[in-house]
């Protein structure tokens, strides 16, 4: 199964999935994944509608309590709170877009800091000289976060009333305002035109450049494979292959997991750019059906 | 202000004509003159017997209800000549221009017809007006028929709307462009106009002598403030009020603070004092509520803890705890008992999540009162004595001032009620500070996010329990607090003070309300919606049969039209109107399903 690179020896894990398996009643979701990620890496979840992916990043961030396995960030067990996960370092974004609608963009941002400013009821009331200082430099660092996102222009206005794309970039705006080692995105490009999704790509790259590992769900192979250092494929819950770009464009089982029915024959060059293209073209249909999974975050 | 340049210079000269076609001169000058006509007929005497409240005999002397159709009259008219573009009263109008016109034609009728009839009715058939109750009948007609031939003032998406789509849609107006700014001093005088007339208007819904005048005072206040609002003052008020938070502030409550100084009657004052309580409770409850989202049907039970640990402190002889306490120290008292009490119940419910926390929190608001009914020395232990209560509360005695007693202050007697009034208001200040500095803070919109979506707040690092817990156990302090001062308003403190609903509030149905109907996590709103709320049962004392069905009935209707409440949050505002936002970004449809 492990067909890990050795490129990322030197560098530390910062994530580490050890046999997460989450069960609801009869259905296993995720089986025994085992899944890390270093830091400075871009590492990619990819598979089918419905393989586990979502939940999987559900169980990372504590809003599910996986059956078994663990979690770790930087060597410690995660416990399985949702805001104690982002207080030590897990960020995330969802893939039904869930900003707070009716805050401003500059707002929503604020909330992101939240883990990362103390003020509390008392100096809040108060007005201590303190409260005012934390206020302003959580505005600074919120307004860096929207011009490095490109929605500064838009501070005043409602989450809500914000086209798609720029919804999706104010969720990562969101995420990497409390501070994260450890960005999670959840189909971060799905309802996006080109365009958007290449500066979406670009927004990646940056915030792997601060330093911060990003794992990241998609369903756009060509995004996928243009971004990760490393992809992992979950197929019905179980991890099926992980390597780089090349090793899992050319396995075998990908295809046929992708495809539905297994193929006996070596899958030709061709059959496996066939895939990616039928993949690439479907993401907005994609995106658009699992949409509508309402409960499903 | 600027002078208007919009609408008629720009853009296309196309108008869908209002719900008559009228030629847009003639109507406009029809609707003058009316306006002219109803006004003069004011002066004339529209019945013949000072039977009817109000003596609407004397002629070249309008008295009561008249002096509403006349200032209807007047205003329609100012504001039909702003509309036509009058040199030096284009401040009025820098919204629209004909909607205005015609919500107030159509309030100056309602109020004329209103009393016109409300005299046939009482004094028994149409036989009993006089030439000028005739003269004000038409008069108004004829403006409201003139107003309703305006041009609406955003043309309507269909060439051929239907008469009630052209209706609808000349009530509708544009929001105001930016005005230029003006000196500050003359902003702030404004404000402070802006003020003197809302306390003047306030005060003259409190001092309404007979249910009529109050009916016809509602009838052109309600007209009255949406015309303004039409008009789009309110949005140049609003805007000046930002700019000067401070200057705002000190001026409502300088109004609040003169407001026992206008009263010549201690009467007056009572209700006052009753909705100061009323509102500063609903303000409480708006932190709950409003911010965190938090649906409590028992809140009143918190005031209820207030005041009875005031009560029981007080040094009333039924007290069964025989200590007395100084009032500051009663006040902290009580709002830690009620600190402790919300904390005790919301711990184990806050887990719970929308409809389970509202049938929880009511089950626990009558748990309260059952149980300060039942600790009665036979039921219980002897602490509330039962459904009798804690009568004979003292009225308090601070710096040298016995409340109960009046005193003259500036040359003004200021009776009992006028005392708690003011004492009562400071207390309105410590609320609306706390409201205003925990909205405005990392708590604050912390609530909001929870509030708006739990999970994602929860994934934002919230630890929402704590937060809402926190939110719940201020709440309660502060309608604790408010309940050691009802104590001694009331003098005395029973069981059947703190139900779920009753006729008179404050009850955790009204308190709810009055945040609902005001406008959820406003100040003003709860403050609005109280006075509204309290006002309006205790002016029209003789609907007290039906009057939790037409609070029912209005309470639908509000949802129906104006979910936001009458005080729009400016978040609240843009969630239910997708169209005529401020907000909007031009040529986004906003695809966002957010929030799912
Ligand atoms: N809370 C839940 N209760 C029951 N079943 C669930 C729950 N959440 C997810 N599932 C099921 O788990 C399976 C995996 O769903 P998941 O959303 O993780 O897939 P995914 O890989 O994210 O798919 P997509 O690409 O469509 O987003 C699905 O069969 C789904 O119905
Ligand atoms: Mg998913």
């Amino acid at each position: 199964m492990n067909t890990m690179t050795n490129n990322t020896a030197t560098t530390t894990p910062v994530l580490h999935a050890a046999g997460v398996t989450m069960r609801f009643g009869g259905l296993t979701a995720v089986r025994n994944v085992e899944l890390t990620v270093n830091s400075g890496e871009i590492v990619g979840l990819i598979g089918p509608n419905g393989a586990g992916k979502t939940t999987f990043f559900n169980c990372l961030t504590g809003l599910y309590i996986p059956t078994e396995g663990t979690v770790s960030y930087k060597g410690a067990v995660l416990p399985h709170k949702s805001h104690l996960v982002t207080q030590a370092g897990i960020a995330r974004t969802f893939q039904n877009i869930r900003l707070f609608a009716n805050m401003t963009v500059l707002e929503n941002v604020l909330v992101g800091r939240h883990t990362r400013t103390k003020e509390g009821l008392w100096s809040a009331l108060l007005r201590s000289p303190g409260f005012k200082k934390a206020e302003r430099e959580s505005e600074e660092r919120a307004m860096e976060l929207l011009e490095f996102t490109g929605l500064a222009a838009k501070r005043d206005h409602l989450a809500r009333n914000l086209p798609y794309g720029e919804q999706r970039k104010l969720e990562i705006a969101r995420a990497l305002a409390s501070e994260p080692g450890l960005l999670l995105l959840d189909e971060p490009t799905a309802g996006m035109n080109p365009q958007e999704t290449r500066t979406t790509q670009d927004l990646v790259f940056a915030i792997r450049d601060q330093g911060i590992a990003v794992l990241v769900i998609e369903h756009d192979m060509r995004f996928i494979f243009n971004l990760c250092d490393r992809v992992a494929v979950l197929v019905q819950g179980e991890k099926l292959v992980e390597g780089t770009s090349e090793v899992v464009q050319g396995d075998e089982r990908v295809v046929a997991a992708y495809l539905g029915t297994p193929y006996e024959g070596a899958p030709g060059a061709d059959e496996v750019a066939e895939v990616e293209d039928a993949e690439a073209h479907s993401t907005p249909g994609t995106s658009g059906s699992s949409g509508t999974e309402g409960e499903n975050q | 202000m600027t002078t208007t340049t919009q609408q008629t210079a720009t853009g296309t000269p196309r108008q869908t004509p209002g719900l008559l076609p009228l030629p847009s001169a003639a109507a406009g000058l029809t609707t003058a003159a009316g306006a002219v006509l109803t006004f003069a007929s004011t002066f004339l005497a529209w019945t013949w017997t000072a039977e009817f409240p109000g003596d609407l005999t004397v002629t070249g002397y309008p008295g009561g209800l008249q002096l509403l159709t006349l200032t209807g009259a007047l205003l329609t008219l100012l504001f039909t000549l702003a509309g036509r573009g009058l040199r030096g009263l284009g401040w009025l109008t820098p919204g629209g221009k004909n909607s205005p016109v015609l919500l107030l034609a159509l309030g100056t009728f309602a109020v004329t017809w209103y009393t016109i009839i409300a005299i046939a009715v009482e004094l028994g058939g149409l036989a009993n007006l006089e030439p000028g109750g005739w003269v004000a009948l038409v008069t108004s007609l004829i403006t409201l028929i003139g107003a309703l031939g305006l041009p609406g003032d955003i043309p309507a998406d269909t060439d051929n709307a239907s008469p009630w789509t052209r209706f609808v849609q000349s009530l509708k107006a544009p929001t105001p462009e930016k005005a230029a700014p003006l000196p500050s001093w003359a902003e702030i005088l404004i404000i402070a106009i802006s003020f003197g007339l809302g306390l003047f208007v306030f005060t003259y819904g409190i001092d309404t002598e007979y249910a009529e005048l109050f009916i016809g005072f509602l009838l052109l206040v309600g007209f009255g403030a949406t015309a303004i609002a039409r008009a789009g003052l309110n949005h140049r008020l609003s805007a000046l009020t930002a700019t000067h938070k401070n200057v705002t502030v000190t001026a409502a409550f300088v109004a609040a603070f003169a407001f026992p100084f206008t009263q010549s009657n201690d009467a007056y004052a009572t209700i006052g004092a009753n909705i100061l309580i009323f509102a500063t409770v609903a303000l409480g409850l708006n932190v709950v509520v409003g911010l965190a989202g938090l649906l409590d049907l028992g809140y009143v039970a918190f005031l209820g803890v207030g005041a009875y640990t005031a009560a029981l402190l007080s040094g009333s002889p039924s007290s069964t705890i025989g200590i007395t306490l100084p009032f500051w120290a009663a006040v902290l008292a009580g709002a830690a008992a009620s600190l402790i009490f919300g904390v005790v119940i919301g711990a184990p419910t806050l887990r719970l999540h929308g409809d389970y926390l509202a049938i929880v929190t009511l089950g626990f608001g009558e748990i309260f009162r059952i149980g300060m009914q039942n600790m009665d020395g036979s039921s219980g232990p002897d602490i509330t004595n039962g459904p009798n209560g804690i009568p004979n509360i003292p009225d308090l005695e601070l710096f040298g001032f016995n409340l109960g007693e009046p005193h003259t202050v500036l040359g003004v007697e200021l009776g009992r009620f006028s005392n708690y009034y003011l004492l009562m208001l400071l207390f309105t200040i410590i609320v609306v500070t706390v409201f205003r500095r925990s909205d405005q803070s990392r708590i604050g919109r912390a609530w909001v996010a929870i509030r708006e979506d739990e999970t994602a707040a929860r994934a934002m690092g919230i630890n929402a329990f704590r937060l809402k817990l926190l939110a719940f156990a201020l709440g309660a302090t502060l309608a604790g607090m408010a309940g050691t001062v009802q104590a001694h308003v009331t003098f005395t403190v029973t069981p059947a003070q703190y139900k779920f609903v009753e006729a008179v509030p404050p009850n955790s149905a009204f308190l709810l309300a009055a945040v609902i109907l005001g406008g959820m996590g406003t100040v003003s709103g709860p403050l609005i919606g109280a006075a509204l709320l309290y006002l309006i049962p205790a002016k029209l004392q003789f609907m007290s049969d039906y009057q939790l069905l037409l609070f029912g009935i209005a309470l639908i209707l509000l949802m129906r039209f104006r979910p936001e409440g009458l005080i729009a949050d400016r978040r609240k505002q843009l969630e239910f109107h997708e169209t005529g936002q401020l907000d909007t970004p031009k040529g986004d449809i906003g695809l966002s399903k957010a929030g799912a």
